[in-house]
């Protein structure tokens, strides 16, 4: 028996049947985070990145950090002693994409703004095991000579407006001028950049003043993990979901 | 037809071309050279086609003229990227015992290989042997040729050209990371296209069946297509910060993405990991067997309940962290009650043997099969035992998933994958039967010791780091700093490594196997335990 | 959308949709005239091909 209509009906039914059954599963768990107002907390103090900042989100994001580093303390009394307050959804808001991770091979890094300074971190990056001698933790000394491509931050500002971050007109215009402001603040407005970007830190992170590299973004995005929200104004009872 | 096809191909070849003169970055300049690259030579071997001397199929007009070259295809590309990601992963082992192997270089880091790892062995190996056991199946079921002669060979070379993209991207540095959903906009954008085109091939191969029926194989099959289609277009909306430049941001924002994110990445492994190689277990096991499936109804009932149940489990990856309770508690429940469609399934595939479980002295395809179903069984009921919000708080982060996700993709997927290449080898390359069935069974016990090995270090060291990450001392502090429980890792992490080394051995026994099987040699040996095992 | 709305639905319509859903699967396994049928399916692959 061969059949010759063109679509064909038992595949057909299949087909929807599927559809329908596998449809139905996502859209009922995740399409309420969007209407839900209890999803993201009430919390002051959050802000997008500053373009430095988001340099250095991207460089984390290339190099694939996610794979052995969460940014996700969970609400465990050991987890909250190790890394601080455990994390909120408010914290993440402006994220494109999450890095929540899944493993930490390394500790967690939700909060490791401000924990170390600069040139621990600097010193740590190129060669982990002269400060950590423990540490399984690969070598990344090509950051701090590689110059961070900054020219086109705008552009970048603006592809997260349309994904929904707020950037203003007047962010976006100043992207380049804040990158360099935040990575060498003698020769930046960096009243301006802090009026944009409240708590950003401007100084150099890489301990090489002049030439703006990598590491210097990626230490700039560090220092700030986990330091902007305001913890006075969370208020756990109201935000239980 | 072919004309329309080398339209097609010049535009693409036009548009590398444009795209690699106006890149914005280099990583998009060479992507769009290999893109132009792969047009030309495909308008080369396009033409030569064309003006290949058309052959008459071979043998009585009453027998199907299969297509079995994309097939055979198929088999190469799926123990060459096997091999591949193996080797990837065992690069990582070693990595993660002796750090010295990262050589402190961007190209060959932990964090740049590790996608490449996990996209070879899940969409390279995993997706070339669902594509072209489809192909075979698909053909075999509905006992009709596959639908269309272009189309199922731009589905091969198509997805070769997107794990090439995808790997060397990662080696650049072009990643989105998410996981299991790294490759950058336009390679999805690729992909998409390449899939769409698979489903309507695989469709359209339906629609010309002789048999009234749609045998259950292909319902999983068609499941897995269709469900990985919607999961990928969701999950990797994205808007590019230019169309010449690799750099996209994801339209989803935090917790939202988190949902998506575990959404997409647990069914990759309902779905791609899962639903598609049922499909092939529910062909190749009655097959080898030489006996019809134990319950056809229970498979329907398998079927169902699995892909209703499935896409619900993802927020199991999210537990106590800012991802709402509700959400939680539903990932958590739907994982649990998961548990009992895998059995299902697993049962189903195991009491097809009832009556011939002598097969498994004798027949090492059936020995790899029932071992793979027993992985399957193991793993699904690990899952939804560290689904479970008290278990995962201490499974979670550690290397305990790490295990679990090897007991599967090692055990399960790699399993029955060996097995169905066993299978196919020979009829695909016109031979009676394989080279040598000892050797099947020398790469059994080889790659089981290794699998042993993997998963036991991983339970050991994950629940070991889970407590020690946990643990108070007498005065009420955290017994342990962060380092100390990683130094801890170090012996579970060599032996992890070892294990990764025989899986490889065994990969490498099976590719000789196979080689002098295309040859069309047969080794003289003594049959399996005593009696003749010959392919059913 | 408040959190009380959407659980409320969820807990009555998601249990009506699992037990009919669970009920049409069940009884199209069940179904005497779809026995011969599944018979004959689950033979397929062992046709000569």
């Amino acid at each position: 028996m061969i059949k010759h209509s063109f679509i064909e009906k038992n595949s057909f039914v299949l087909l929807i049947g599927i559809l329908v059954v596998v449809a139905i599963g996502g859209l009922v768990e995740i399409a309420p985070l969007y209407w839900l107002d209890s999803t993201v907390e009430k919390v002051r103090g959050v802000r997008p990145y500053s373009p430095l900042e988001l340099a250095g989100r991207n460089i984390y994001i290339r190099e694939g950090c996610y794979a052995c580093h969460s940014q996700q303390i969970r609400s465990l009394r050991d987890e909250v002693e190790r890394y601080g307050h455990y994390s909120l959804a408010a914290e993440s808001m402006y994220d494109h994409p999450f890095q929540w991770g899944s493993k930490r091979t390394g500790p967690d890094l939700a909060r490791v703004g401000g924990r170390y300074s600069d040139e621990w971190h600097a010193t740590h990056m190129i060669d982990p095991r002269s400060i950590v001698p423990e540490s399984i933790m690969p070598g990344y000394p090509f950051l701090a000579t590689n110059r961070l491509d900054y020219e086109n931050m705008a552009g970048h500002l603006e592809a997260n407006r349309t994904v929904g971050v707020p950037y203003t007109d007047e962010m976006i215009a100043n992207a380049v001028a804040d990158v360099e402001a935040q990575a060498n603040p003698d020769e930046g407005d960096v009243d301006a950049l802090l009026a944009r970007y409240p708590k950003a830190q401007a100084r150099v992170f890489d301990g090489e003043a002049g030439k703006i590299t990598e590491l210097d973004a990626l230490i700039a995005y560090m220092q700030m993990l986990g330091t902007l929200v305001d913890f006075d104004s969370f208020d756990a009872a109201a935000n239980s979901r | 037809m072919n004309g329309l096809a080398l339209f097609g191909l010049g535009i693409a070849a036009a548009l590398g071309l444009g795209v690699a003169a106006g890149a914005a970055d280099e990583g998009m300049r060479i992507h769009a050279m290999l893109f132009a690259g792969a047009a030309i030579i495909a308008v080369f071997f396009l033409i030569n086609r064309i003006y290949e001397p058309k052959v008459s199929p071979a043998g009585g007009s009453d027998r199907i003229d299969y297509n079995d070259g994309v097939v055979r295809a198929g088999a190469i590309a799926s123990v060459f990227w096997g091999l591949v990601g193996f080797l990837v992963g065992l690069t990582l082992a070693l990595q993660l015992a002796f750090p010295v192997l990262n050589f402190d270089t961007a190209w060959l880091n932990f964090g740049r290989l590790r996608p490449l790892h996990t996209s070879a062995v899940i969409f390279a190996f995993g997706g070339n042997v669902l594509i072209m056991s489809s192909f075979y199946v698909v053909q075999r079921t509905c006992r009709a040729r596959l639908a269309g002669e272009l189309a199922p060979w731009f589905v091969f070379w198509g997805y070769q050209l997107f794990i090439v993209l995808a790997a060397t991207g990662y080696l650049l540095g072009i990643t989105q990371s998410k996981e299991y959903a790294e490759p950058e906009w336009y390679i999805d954008l690729w992909l998409t296209i390449v899939w769409v085109t698979y489903l309507l091939v695989f469709l359209a191969t339906l629609w010309k069946r002789r048999e009234p029926h749609i045998y259950v194989a292909n319902w999983f099959y068609l499941a897995f297509i269709v469900t990985v289609a919607m999961l990928h277009l969701i999950n990797n909306a994205t808007v590019p910060v230019s169309l010449m430049g690799s750099k996209s941001y994801i339209a989803w924002a935090g917790v939202q993405d988190a949902l998506t994110q575990w959404w997409y990445g647990h069914n990759a492994v309902g779905f791609f990991l899962t639903a598609g190689f049922l499909g092939m277990m529910y062909y190749f096991l009655p097959k080898q067997a030489g006996r019809p499936i134990f319950s056809y109804r229970l498979s329907i009932v398998h079927f169902w309940s699995l892909i209703f149940l499935y896409i619900w489990a993802g927020p199991h990856h999210l537990h106590f962290t800012a991802l709402p309770d509700w959400a939680q508690t539903l990932g958590m429940v739907f994982s649990v009650m998961l548990w009992m469609p895998s059995w299902g399934g697993m049962v189903n595939g195991l009491m097809t043997l009832s009556g011939a479980w002598d097969k498994i002295r004798t027949d090492p395809l059936i020995r790899f099969m029932v071992v793979s179903l027993a992985f399957y069984g193991m793993s699904t009921f690990e899952g939804p035992l560290m689904a479970i919000r008290t278990v995962n708080a201490l499974s979670h982060y550690t290397d305990w998933t790490i295990g679990h996700v090897h007991s599967g993709a090692l055990g399960w997927v790699a399993y029955i994958s060996f097995a169905a290449i066993y299978f196919l080898v020979p009829p695909l390359w016109g031979q009676a039967r394989l080279y040598s069935l000892r050797l099947v069974n020398v790469h059994f016990w080889i790659s089981s010791i290794g699998i042993v090995l993997y998963i036991t270090a991983m339970w050991v060291s994950g629940i070991l780091q889970g407590l020690m990450w946990r643990a108070y001392d007498n005065l009420g502090f955290l017994e342990f700093s962060f380092i100390e429980t990683v130094e801890a890792m170090h012996p579970f992490y060599v032996i992890r490594a070892v294990g990764g080394l025989l899986f490889v051995i065994g990969m490498l026994v099976m590719i000789y196997n196979l080689w002098r099987t295309i040859r069309g040699e047969v080794r003289a040996e003594a049959p399996m335990a005593g009696t003749a095992a010959a392919r059913a | 959308m408040n959190y009380e709305t959407a659980a409320a639905f969820a807990q009555t319509g998601g249990l009506i949709y699992f037990v009919v859903l669970f009920a049409a699967v069940i009884a199209f396994v069940l179904w005497p005239r779809n026995a011969e049928r599944f018979r004959e399916a689950a033979k397929i692959p062992l046709k000569e091909d």
